[in-house]
């Protein structure tokens, strides 16, 4: 009897997509395998990301798909979700990309930014001609952005801004900021380009995960800009965090691409590979591994398809996209390890995925909300006690 | 500037294949997605009529049951608009059958210039092309790797065993384009999106006046009378490399006249 083949699908959720769906989801997968995959162990070593791709990433629409207008596709919710697994079954760093610029940055200039900086920024934004970075964590505040340490300064129509943002995906090679500080009115949002005078990037060395991605810090030192650069709708800490609820819906789903590459790659090799004169998938310790993967993968992608309908349905909550967070991560990072080591000594090795991912998955399990803060989100629900402190 | 461009919907070829044992032809009735040597035609065409400054690219497609998701993907890539045949009667349409199809459906666009892809992912019959181009009355040129329009017509680059052809030809030409020779776009979101509402005018061959004897298995000049399984490959000769191994290779080469 042949074999299950190619990427796992047991409950044919797929088949539920819509054509437009399909045809995204196709054209993402063929973009990522003839483009992205032969590139991405180089990249992944050296530490950087194939930016001469960012054109194309930009041509394709995948930035700000899901956002109507101002040169965005308008796509579903659940094809912005597809789009994140078929990006994150290449490489994290290359969905996180997608999410910082759609769903961190685009998001909040649509969601919350006036006629004018719509109108100047997001068409150029979605071709992926202006990069953009979201500055919310810092040194000192992680878990915890209300309590920052970026302070904003109203002086007549503008605004001065003095901190620091660390952790920040693309600072570096980011063209616009969106920084987040306290004010005495509370939290704001800021679009600061990063040429403007005072402001300050480095990348971060010396991390061993998402190395396909660039991760950077940068300094705010007396930068002013005006007032038109303030995002006029952001009022609260809840502005910055309906950005994250955006961008953890992508990861729910994208994770689920990094999942299906290790299990595929672990089923092909094992299938492949014999030891003691049979190959390793025939013996039943191997199918139980399987098993186990088979049907953690298969949670999240219900997880994932059913955060797309309550998406879709305008009835999604917070809580909702916690539990997807939190559990599809954790499932992938079993299954990324598990894969890991059904490949041996190979299983170390950059010539296969699962060691890229598994150290990817790393980053993508602390950031947008660590599972120990989406934990006590749940815990909230469940008991109405907020544990956070 | 308008072009028409042959497209072909095809079963998916990832997925195994079928045939249907009363007529011996490939089973189509499931999705069908654009033959993938049929895109490279499309992003010439698109090409063309961006470097013209404007104009429009209308697919012409022959398919059974108004399938149109082939015909969305290029849509998508940017086609402006498409004509789609699609005849119970057209069941078993031979090459020249088929040419004579698209030569009338291709007559209502009044086109500059027609592509086509050099033969088919499925059939491989390769002649198509040259047929339409010979029931239209227009030149044909096959095997394009590079078109240009100039002031005296077409410029084409024609791919021949030992390099090319430079080609000049008036218009409306048919063409055929070999695969691999531009790469085709992806086709954008925004398109996706739009390619939903672009216009296919579903027509039946007695919008073309054709009638039902000069196509399917009653105008077919060809008959299926049986099929074969391919003989399985022998398998290759090991050589086992004690350091001498690349002389066998080097005799070997020798022997097939490679070197
Ligand atoms: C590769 C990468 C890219 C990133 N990109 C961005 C970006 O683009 N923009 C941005 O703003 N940020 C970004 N981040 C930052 C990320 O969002 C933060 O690292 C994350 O929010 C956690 O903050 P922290 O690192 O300060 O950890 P801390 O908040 O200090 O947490 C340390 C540990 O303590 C736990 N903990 C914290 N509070 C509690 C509590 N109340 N109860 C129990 N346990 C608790 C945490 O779960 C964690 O395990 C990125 C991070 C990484 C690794």
């Amino acid at each position: 009897m042949a074999g299950m083949e190619g990427t796992p699908d047991l409950f044919a959720l797929d088949a539920r997509l819509g054509d437009e769906e399909t045809m995204i989801r196709d054209t993402v997968r063929r973009f990522v395998d003839s483009e992205f995959l032969p590139v991405v162990a180089e990249h992944f070593e050296a530490g950087t990301f194939p930016e001469e791709l960012i054109p194309t990433i930009g041509e394709m629409g995948l930035f700000g798909m899901h956002l109507e207008g101002y040169g965005c596709a308008g796509a579903s919710a659940t094809a912005y979700g597809i789009a994140c697994r078929e990006l994150e079954r290449g490489d994290s760093g290359l969905r996180s990309l997608v999410s910082v610029q759609g769903s961190l940055c685009m998001f909040p200039i649509w969601r919350y930014g006036s006629t004018e900086q719509k109108e100047r920024y997001l068409p150029g934004m979605a071709a992926g001609e202006i990069i953009g970075c979201f500055g919310l964590t810092e040194p000192d505040h992680g878990s915890d952005p209300a309590n920052m340490s970026t302070r904003a300064v109203r002086r007549g129509d503008e605004w001065v801004l003095n901190g620091a943002k660390r952790w920040i995906t693309n600072a570096g090679i980011a063209d616009i900021a969106i920084v987040w500080a306290r004010s005495e009115e509370g939290m704001r949002g800021f679009i600061v380009p990063t040429d403007t005078p005072g402001f300050e990037a480095h990348r971060i060395h010396g991390k061993l995960s998402l190395r396909a991605s660039v991760t950077g810090e940068f300094y705010l030192d007396d930068v002013v800009v005006p007032e038109e650069n303030r995002l006029p709708d952001a009022l609260s800490i809840g502005a910055p965090l309906s950005c994250l609820s955006e961008a953890r819906y992508g990861i729910a789903f994208g994770v689920v691409g990094a999942a299906t590459a290790c299990f595929e790659s672990a089923r092909d090799y094992m299938l492949e590979r014999p030891q003691f004169g049979r190959p390793l998938a025939s013996f039943q310790i191997s199918q139980i591994k399987f098993a186990d993967m088979l049907t953690a993968i298969t949670n999240s992608q219900l997880q994932a398809f059913r955060l797309g309908e309550l998406k879709e349905a305008g009835e999604i909550r917070p809580v909702h996209i916690s539990m997807a967070k939190r559990h599809n991560v954790r499932a992938a990072i079993d299954v990324a390890r598990m894969a890991r080591a059904m490949l041996g000594a190979n299983g170390v090795s950059l010539e296969y995925p699962p060691i890229r991912h598994m150290a990817n998955l790393e980053s993508v399990l602390t950031y947008e909300g660590t599972e120990e803060i989406h934990g006590l989100i749940l815990g909230q629900e469940i008991t109405g006690i907020p544990a956070f402190r | 500037m308008k072009v028409a461009v042959c497209v072909k919907q095809i079963p998916d070829p990832a997925l195994p294949g079928e045939l249907d044992p009363t007529d011996n032809t490939l089973k189509r009735d499931g999705k069908l997605i654009l033959d993938e040597s049929d895109s490279y035609g499309v992003e010439l065409a698109l090409q063309l009529v961006e470097a013209a400054g404007g104009g429009s690219v209308t697919l012409v497609s022959m398919a059974p049951n108004n399938e149109v998701s082939g015909l969305r993907t290029a849509l998508a890539m940017g086609a402006d608009d498409a004509v789609l045949i699609s005849d119970d009667a057209l069941s078993g349409t031979d090459a020249l059958g088929t040419a004579k199809v698209l030569a009338a459906a291709i007559g209502r666009v009044e086109p500059d210039l027609v592509l086509a892809g050099v033969e088919s992912s499925d059939g491989y019959t390769g002649t198509v092309p040259e047929q339409i181009a010979a029931v239209m009355g227009l030149p044909s040129v096959g095997f394009a790797k590079k078109i240009e329009i100039g002031d005296d017509g077409l410029h084409i680059e024609r791919q021949t065993e030992l390099g090319y052809d430079d080609v000049v030809c008036p218009m409306p030409a048919v063409v055929s384009v070999t695969a691999g020779v531009v790469e085709p776009r992806y086709p954008s979101f925004k398109g996706i999106m739009a390619a939903k509402k672009k216009p296919v005018d579903q027509v039946t061959i007695a919008d073309l006046g054709i009638s039902a004897d000069q196509v399917g298995w009653a105008g077919a000049r060809q008959e299926i009378v049986s099929v074969t399984e391919a003989e399985a490959r022998e398998a290759g000769e090991v050589i086992e490399d004690d350091g001498e191994g690349y002389q066998r290779i080097v005799a070997f080469l020798e022997e097939l006249k490679v070197i």
